[in-house]
């Protein structure tokens, strides 16, 4: 199964890459972009079908790596 | 002192962390890989190097921080047992549990290589005995990750608690804005756990041993740890 994980940092925590991107994209006259907060995607694949196991382990896997939760929050997808 | 120095894949401060604890203590520190699974038998201090472990690869800090010998490091701070994280070793420290908070990017998002000032808190713990509480000292930082943050209570805990041993400052001891190189919250330089026995700072006092390196400022770190052991013992 296909799934994907992505990490976003909490709202207020200050995320200078971002304010980067943002000001870059604001240079490069791309109009119309209030702010930009950057995060992190992670494609993996999963052995088996069961769907709810795989949630479980993608649960497991970002709270015991992938995020950081102290200052990320994590979304799961489980793609089928 | 016996010291065990963690050796991840990545790490390249150890060498001169090894050579700072040998001119401080007289005895060689251990390396301990970080795939073993307990610390040598009698060890007084665990070191956390400073580099690049693991490339940087996810966050900083973060796949050393699950490695198999952290759980043995775990145990010892439970223990009380000494341990000092530098730079990387600070982040893993965080990222272990073992402290609280995060070291995120330098809020100038440049890598910093530099010497600093830094004004140490208090003199009464192990970590800082070898100075004198509002004294300034000049140590070299190397990092792009220094930017330390905690929520506003973990910071007012870490403040009343009085956990907060350096700071980042003006040669004249001044705390303001301009010396906060990295944007850290509070301009913290150096933090303790809760039982004050594991140290994490971002700047490298290893560096600053030996005449040869044109300062000398951070032996008391090490010099006070010795006196620390000595008097416990």
């Amino acid at each position: 199964m296909k799934a994907r994980v992505t990490v976003t940092l909490k709202s207020g925590i200050l995320d200078p890459q971002g304010k980067a991107i943002e000001g870059a994209l604001k240079s490069l006259g791309v109009d119309g972009v209030a702010s930009v907060r950057q995060g992190k995607v992670f494609d993996i694949e999963i052995a088996g079908s069961d769907k709810a196991k795989a949630e479980a382990t993608l649960k497991d896997a970002a709270d015991k790596l992938l995020a950081n939760t102290v200052i990320e929050n994590y979304a799961i997808e489980v793609k089928g | 002192m016996k010291s065990a120095i963690l050796v991840f894949p990545g790490i390249n401060r150890e060498r001169d962390m090894a050579r700072a604890l040998k001119l401080a203590s007289g005895q060689e520190a251990a390396m301990v890989w970080h795939a073993e699974t307990a610390l040598p038998r009698g060890t007084d201090l665990v070191v956390v190097p400073g580099g690049f472990s693991y490339g940087d690869y996810l966050r900083c800090g973060a796949i050393a921080a699950r490695a198999p010998v952290m759980d043995a490091v775990r145990d010892f701070a439970a223990g009380g047992g000494l341990v000092l994280g530098v730079c990387n070793g600070f982040q893993i420290l965080c990222e272990a549990g073992l402290l609280p908070g995060v070291l995120m990017r330098n809020a100038r998002l440049k890598f910093i290589c530099h010497d600093v000032h830094l004004r140490v808190e208090r003199s009464d713990t192990p970590f800082t005995r070898g100075y004198n509480a509002g004294q300034v000292i000049r140590v070299p930082v190397a990092h792009g990750e220094g930017n330390y943050e905690a929520d506003e209570e973990t910071l007012k805990r870490l403040e009343g608690e009085g956990r907060v041993l350096y700071r980042y400052c003006s040669a004249a001891g001044v705390v303001d804005e301009e010396s906060n190189i990295n944007g850290a919250a509070q301009s913290i330089a150096g933090i303790v756990s809760e039982r004050g026995n594991v140290l994490g700072m971002m700047p490298h006092p290893e560096n600053h041993v030996e005449d040869i390196m044109g300062c000398t400022d951070g032996r008391g770190l090490f010099a006070g740890l010795v006196a620390h052991l000595e008097k416990a013992a």
